[in-house]
């Protein structure tokens, strides 16, 4: 691993987000174009109809979900809010975070699990809510605490919120499109649209348009999810960074990785749904089989190394 | 007319551009000045908290008066201190009566089962770690800030309505640098 410090590892992950981003953008454009294509039968009119539409659904489902605000995942999480006079030093590790940050100090939640883990939430720093269970909490040194903060704040601090919202909308649009599309075809509504504008195109091209559409619906789905799931590991990746940033001491938030990593206890209140938004993976057992590609979290080790390499 | 409308289109462009940097150019120069302001309110804050952390330790360890009168000079020496230089040396010499004042609690069970000195020693902690943090922020402000000033285009904004680069708030002597973590 070459020696770099967070600065250009920041700058990094940051460029390849946004490039990730744009791909999975003309995924969705391309996609909603073919399969308006196909279904208007060559009119590309009806194409950008059906894009825009999706396109719209996708936009009111974000708009929804980011202001839908993070009460729902907290009451699902067992959490209590805490004040400072319950937990003195949690309070003020984080006070000294926010400090370093230049934000303001987020709301704070204890989970009342064993388990050890944490989580970030929030759409922007000045609505940021921040929840640590019992277990990580009672198991860290100070330093490692402010380590594990650290890296939550900085997905506040990134927007990954937003970020995360964002893709989880467009890969459930894309997928809910691509089925819709095919369960057409199986019934049949595409041919019985082209006979009826039958115009002079030659069969053969719009066949194996159809065919390229089918094909793609297929793949595209499973493409989405494998760029949905490298991006969130950059983020996790950015987030470990910011902590170090925030920080300045590496060996805090890499020393709370290895203590949680040796952890075999699983989360009872953590589920698939919430999993991306936790430290590291709450379920073991899947981040153990999971193959790299599938999985939302990079792999423990990678992450303390990559942590250590950084000069601050 | 085409042309016409073209230099319109440029010079709107031109004019955006413009203000766009100057407010980011405003907005990066106040966010220095607040992080400034809240290195002092963290300073101040560790000089409130140490009376009442002496009151509490001369309940259990009255006889050890060098150690206790050691911190309170310092702190009144580091309220007293004009100047970053000066004000640095005397908090270097404040950090360290403090930290013989917490060795002090190892002798002394009684005190360091007293939970107002574990909360206090928690809070001292807590503002020295504070005080590190609003520099380190400081410093990264005026990082920011000076680097969005001698930037290309920014300079030439810059230079028109008088930004200054800040300097980094920095100890001279190696001697006195200390880390920004500290345990007592």
């Amino acid at each position: 691993m070459p020696v770099e410090t967070f600065h250009t590892l920041i700058a990094r992950n940051k460029r390849n987000s946004f490039l990730l981003i744009f791909v999975f953008l003309l995924l969705f454009v391309g996609m909603g174009l073919l399969i308006g294509y196909v279904w208007g039968a060559g009119e590309m009119a009806f194409a950008w109809i059906v894009a825009g539409i999706a396109g719209t659904i996708a936009f009111i489902l974000i708009l929804l979900s980011y202001f839908g605000g993070p009460s729902a995942l907290l009451s699902l999480s067992r959490a209590r809010e805490l004040k400072k006079e319950d937990d003195p030093q949690l309070y003020n590790v984080i006070e000294e975070l926010s400090l370093a940050a230049g934000q303001p100090v987020p709301r704070i939640y204890l989970i009342n699990d064993t388990a050890m883990n944490a989580f970030a939430t929030g759409r922007n720093p000045k609505h940021a809510v921040v929840a640590i269970t019992v277990g990580l909490r009672q198991k860290l040194s100070r330093d490692e605490l402010q380590g594990v903060m650290a890296h939550e704040l900085s997905h506040v601090r990134h927007y990954d919120i937003l970020y995360a919202t964002l893709m989880a909308v467009m890969v459930g649009v894309l997928v809910m499109l691509c089925d819709v599309f095919l369960r057409s075809l199986w019934f049949g509504g595409g041919s019985r649209r082209r006979s009826r504008r039958s115009k002079s195109k030659g069969g053969g091209a719009e066949a194996i348009i159809l065919v390229i559409a089918i094909l793609l619906a297929i793949l595209a789905p499973i493409l989405a999810r494998i760029i949905h799931l490298a991006l969130s590991r950059q983020r996790e990746y950015l987030a470990d960074a910011g902590s170090v940033e925030l920080t300045r001491n590496p060996e805090g938030l890499a020393a709370a990785l290895a203590k949680i990593n040796g952890d075999t206890e699983v989360l009872e209140v953590a589920n698939r749904a919430t999993a991306p938004l936790y430290i590291v993976h709450p379920i073991k057992k899947f981040e153990a089989r999971a193959k790299k590609i599938f999985s939302t979290h990079p792999p423990i080790q990678d992450r303390i190394q990559r942590i250590l390499s950084l000069t601050v | 007319m085409v042309v016409l409308w073209v230099v319109l289109a440029v010079v709107a462009v031109l004019v955006l551009s413009f203000i766009v940097i100057y407010n980011g150019l405003v907005q990066k120069r106040i966010r220095c000045q607040e992080a400034w302001s809240q290195i002092d309110v963290q300073l101040k804050r560790r000089y409130d908290l140490i009376p009442n952390l002496v009151e509490t330790v001369k309940g259990y360890a009255s006889h050890e008066k060098e150690t206790l009168e050691r911190v309170i000079q310092a702190r009144n020496a580091a309220v007293a201190a004009d100047g970053v230089q000066q004000q640095a040396e005397a908090e270097n010499m404040l950090t360290g009566a403090l930290r013989q004042l917490f060795a002090l609690s190892e002798s002394y069970p009684n005190l360091k089962a007293n939970e107002n000195f574990a909360r206090l020693q928690e809070e001292l902690t807590s503002t020295e770690n504070r005080i590190g943090f609003a520099r380190q922020h400081y410093n990264d402000s005026t990082a920011i800030y000076n680097t969005a000033i001698q930037k290309f285009p920014n300079n030439m904004v810059a230079g028109m309505f008088g930004f200054q680069s800040r300097d980094f708030f920095e100890i001279e002597e190696p001697a006195q640098r200390e880390a920004p973590q500290v345990q007592f």
